[in-house]
């Protein structure tokens, strides 16, 4: 296992965390935490194949968050001493204690036992270990491949993400974590006639370092050898007529419809209305909890904070708790929500099931999302399987457009690709399509789900809710899964056209 | 140090054959509520040096936040030896020339949370008059205030400082049915009358009260300034030269170059943006943190001016950096941190466009608002927080949501009224974006494509 950097370690951690959890119990806080956070971010562009823009930039800072006379206070600040720790405590109890003339609702928190301990995510190589020109050189190798194969442009590029936090709270928690990810995408794209058109890699962010393009966890000379082909096929294909028909939807492109369906609407700050005015809230309200058939029998969806590489996984949260992996759909039937500790205790639930987060040491911990996955069948299909039970329908890959309404229950989503079944089999690709439906109809329309061997982890490192905004890093689990009866627009027609 | 001694001893330091140094602090404060309380709130503070480091022409940029003294002549030399390892980048260009300007020595300017202090007991009171009046308050208000300090190993020596406010107000019936939305734009929450908001949103919650189901279809539609914005600034963001001259836009011409002289719109409007513009104001210099498609390093100090994007129904300019400028032969026209749009003289106001509607949609807001094609510039999302059924001259209902399928530019050639342009807060990317000056739009037969449950 991979150690912490000493660099980061070598911060005054504790005696910044001992200077704002001591200032804050003395101006009265009935709680307090400390949290440090360093967050380094290197991005590489290029466009056929030359670099054309690279960006490397940290975030350093602090923030005390405190619960005084029953309302939240917050303060971040940037310098690190032990002085300035415990002004920017004050700062936070200041900020509760003005703000608690709007408060009507006391804030407790669910119970948490102590822990202290270091956790690293799972990777072998961090990328801000390789050189930038070696980066360069590959991304610009993979681009080339694609221009030589005849794409018109190829655009390419590199997210790293290396995440360290330090928290400490009046309970006596002490946690040090360390998270690293990348993400690595090339889009080819392509004229013909009028037409213009482009393919994305399928390849998922991942929690790993380097080696995610060194050929551990996916295969990127393979999936780019087929790119060139695949688009001149889809810039061919026919038009899509509209109409219902059945889908078989890859994990590349089902993930977003998870993270968008049911990650999002069981979030119990949702469902409680805490994001009415932005993000929105949830049709699964907590009444239905137990009761509301989300889904048909065969789906069984988890929230799981402790995933091998998964982009939410931690070791705990922003709240102190520890990772957890937890139920949200049994057998069709919403069964569970995300929490952090308000609330769980808000709502009777017991201990938080550790979702809290915060981007950046600027920022509150909000309720984020875990890494919510759908179970595959154990001895289930495999694609082709699942597309031999198709006569009219069609096959889905890869994500792209997305959008769904503040209560959860309308989508629309479009993919990198589309392919006609027939009678079975597929029968190439189709153009100008798009899936619409309503969350339960979608899913209660689901009769088959894949088998492990069709199992991948999705995800993406920008899922934004809050206000201030916020992002967040999170991954989807999925097998390929069955649909049956969807409604498919086809996008010009949808335009007008 | 203050942030003009951070940009000249990195830029003292030896190495690079040239350099852009870039300081920016940030303070912001915020406030979050919901269901007639606070929920959120907080104070922050930000500062970070980006160097940007020329060797050749190879560049390398790192930017590190909270630099103490005796770290900036590590972030130079990370930029230094990232410059040196770097391939010649194709947007390289002298850089841009100058002096110190007359405000450089000036200090930061910062927020706090007492730029609340009014704001906060107003909220109060309206959270009071909303409980009494059976409404429940949902919303947030920010105010951020960035200072940038630019400065070129060529001599220019430029700084902006930036205030950003809004509020978003969102009233809901208690069983959470009814919903209205309002928002506000601010450089300092001075001009905000929570008050009178709060009284547009209990008026709107009473149309609500009345419910008409409406089927998909095209429908005769009012887009208010706000959902205007909405539809605007993603054109605009959408508007980059290189990727129209590319032939991957909507601006681009089949069989190369791109639509700049086009006719977009029937109707003589005018999209541009104006640093100077009154009420909303923006830096009057590009500043790049790094380069991409639409933004070049090399470009950092660049005088800004009024940019039309769309003249008289004309496209006339597209996203620039001086490189790609060349690469297009178009004019050098960056972008700029406001959007304006606006019709002929005359135009009506929103109220005085409903009166003069047989039979319509009133839209509040778009929500969830993404591509769907690039090559038309579809856009899909939804309406949100109050769709009303014009009738006669007067909102007679309130109606479902819909998912929404449209693309701006076409509805730009369809569009039959432009109304009088005002200052307005975007709904969906007021997170970005928040300047701007729209005007309400009838459009005769916007695409709604499906009925959304949502309310």
């Amino acid at each position: 296992m991979r150690q912490i950097d000493p660099d980061f370690l070598a911060l005054p951690l504790r005696r910044l965390a001992d200077a704002a959890l001591q200032r804050a119990r003395e101006l009265g806080a009935e709680f307090a935490a400390f949290r440090l956070e360093r967050v380094r971010a290197e991005t590489l562009r290029l466009f056929d194949a030359r670099l054309e823009g690279s960006s490397d930039a940290d975030d350093l800072g602090f923030a005390v968050r405190v619960v005084k006379n029953g309302t939240w206070g917050f303060a971040g600040g940037i310098t690190l001493t032990p002085e300035a720790a415990a002004e920017v405590a004050a700062q936070a109890v200041q900020v509760a204690e003005v703000s608690a003339p709007l408060n009507r609702e006391p804030v407790e928190l669910a119970a948490e036992p102590v822990h202290e301990g270091v956790w690293v995510s799972l990777y072998d190589v961090d990328p801000f270990d390789v050189p930038l020109r070696d980066k360069v050189a590959l991304l610009g190798d993979w681009s080339a491949g694609l221009l030589a194969k005849g794409v018109d442009h190829v655009s390419a590029s590199l997210m790293q993400v290396k995440e360290q936090k330090f928290y400490a709270d009046s309970a006596g928690t002490v946690t040090t974590q360390q998270r690293v990810r990348v993400h690595p995408s090339l889009t080819a794209m392509k004229s013909e006639g009028a037409l213009f058109d482009d393919m994305r890699t399928l390849a998922p962010p991942v929690g790993r370092g380097y080696e995610y393009l060194t050929g551990t966890g996916w295969d990127f000379p393979a999936e780019l050898a087929e790119i060139p082909d695949l688009l001149a096929e889809k810039l061919a294909a026919p038009s899509v007529k509209a109409g219902d028909y059945d889908l078989v939807i890859d994990p590349s492109n089902l993930w977003l419809t998870i993270h968008e369906s049911i990650g999002h609407a069981t979030e119990l700050d949702r469902a409680l209305g805490y994001e009415a005015a932005y993000a929105g809230t949830s049709f699964a309200t907590f009444d239905q909890l137990g009761e509301l058939t989300y889904g048909s029998p065969i789906m069984n969806v988890t929230g799981d904070r402790t995933a091998d590489h998964g982009l939410a996984t931690v070791g705990w949260d922003d709240e102190g708790v520890q990772g957890q992996r937890f139920d949200i759909v049994r057998d069709g039937t919403l069964v569970g929500y995300q929490l952090d500790r308000r609330m769980a205790l808000l709502k009777g639930l017991g201990r938080s099931n550790g979702c809290a987060f915060a981007d950046s040491p600027g920022h509150t911990p909000i309720q984020r999302m875990a890494n919510v996955s759908l179970q595959p069948a154990e001895g289930g299909p495999s694609a082709e399987e699942l597309i031999a039970g198709v006569d009219d329908g069609i096959y889905v890959l890869g994500d792209k457009s997305w959008s769904i309404d503040m209560q959860r229950y309308n989508f629309q989503f479009t993919g990198q690709r589309f392919y006609k079944i027939e009678n079975g089999r597929l029968a190439g690709q189709l153009r100008d399509v798009a899936y619409q439906a309503t969350t339960t109809d979608f899913w209660r329309s689901m009769d088959a789900v894949g088998g492990p061997q069709t199992y991948v982890l999705g995800g993406a490192f920008n899922c934004g809710k809050g206000q201030p905004g916020q992002v967040a890093p999170v991954s989807h689990g999925c097998p390929a899964a069955r649909f049956r009866g969807v409604k498919i627009l086809n996008t010009v027609q949808e335009g007008g056209k | 140090m203050t942030p003009q001694e951070v940009v000249e001893r990195a830029l003292a330091l030896p190495g690079a054959d040239d350099r852009v140094v870039i300081v920016d602090e940030d303070t912001t404060a915020n406030l979050r509520f919901a269901g007639n309380t606070l929920t959120t709130n907080g104070v922050a503070r930000g500062s970070r040096l980006t160097v940007v480091s020329i060797a050749g022409s190879g560049t390398g940029v790192v930017s590190r936040a909270g630099v103490t003294p005796d770290q900036i002549a590590d972030v130079v030399a990370a930029a230094d030896r990232a410059a040196r390892d770097a391939q010649p980048s194709e947007d390289a260009r002298p850089l841009v020339a100058g002096e110190a300007a007359a405000d450089w020595d000036r200090p930061a300017e910062e927020t706090s949370i007492a730029v609340f202090r009014d704001l906060a007991p107003a909220l109060g009171e309206a959270f009071a008059t909303a409980e009494a009046g059976g409404r429940r308050l949902y919303g947030f208000a920010e105010h951020l205030v960035n200072s940038v300090f630019v400065g070129t190993s060529t001599g220019l020596r430029r700084r902006h400082d930036q205030p950003t406010g809004r509020l978003e107000l969102n009233a809901k019936s208690p069983d959470m049915t009814r919903s209205a939305w309002v928002g506000a734009a601010t450089r300092d929450f001075t001009d905000v009358d929570v008050a009178a908001l709060d009284a547009t949103l209990a008026q709107r919650l009473e149309w609500a009260k009345r419910r008409v189901d409406l089927a998909p279809g095209r429908y005769e539609t009012l887009l208010p300034p706000g959902a205007v914005a909405d539809l605007m600034i993603y054109l605009y963001w959408s508007a980059g030269a290189r990727d129209a001259f590319d032939g991957r836009t909507v601006f681009a011409k089949p069989g190369g170059g791109t639509r700049v002289g086009e006719e977009l719109a029937k109707l003589p409007i005018d999209l541009y943006s104006d640093p100077g513009r009154a009420g909303v104001e923006c830096g009057g210099f590009t500043v790049a943190h790094a380069s991409s498609r639409e933004s070049s390093v090399f470009d950092n100090g660049f005088t800004l001016g009024p940019t039309k994007w769309i003249a008289d129904g004309r496209l006339a300019n597209l996203i620039q950096t001086r490189h790609s400028a060349e690469v297009t032969g178009l004019a050098e026209t960056p972008a700029i941190d406001n959007l304006i749009m606006e019709g002929p003289a005359g135009g009506k106001s929103l109220e005085e466009m409903i009166a003069a509607t047989e039979r319509g949609l009133l839209l509040t807001c778009l929500w969830y608002i993404r591509e769907v094609d690039p090559q038309t510039l579809l856009l899909t999302g939804l309406t949100r927080d109050g769709v009303y059924l014009v009738e006669n001259g007067e909102v007679t209902a309130e109606v479902n949501n819909f998912r929404f399928n449209e693309s701006p530019v076409d509805l730009l050639g369809r569009v039959t009224e432009v109304g009088a342009a005002s200052q307005t807060l975007p709904r969906e990317w007021n997170d970005y974006f928040t300047r701007t000056i729209m005007p309400p739009l009838r459009v005769p037969d916007f695409n709604m494509s499906t009925v959304s449950q949502a309310n």
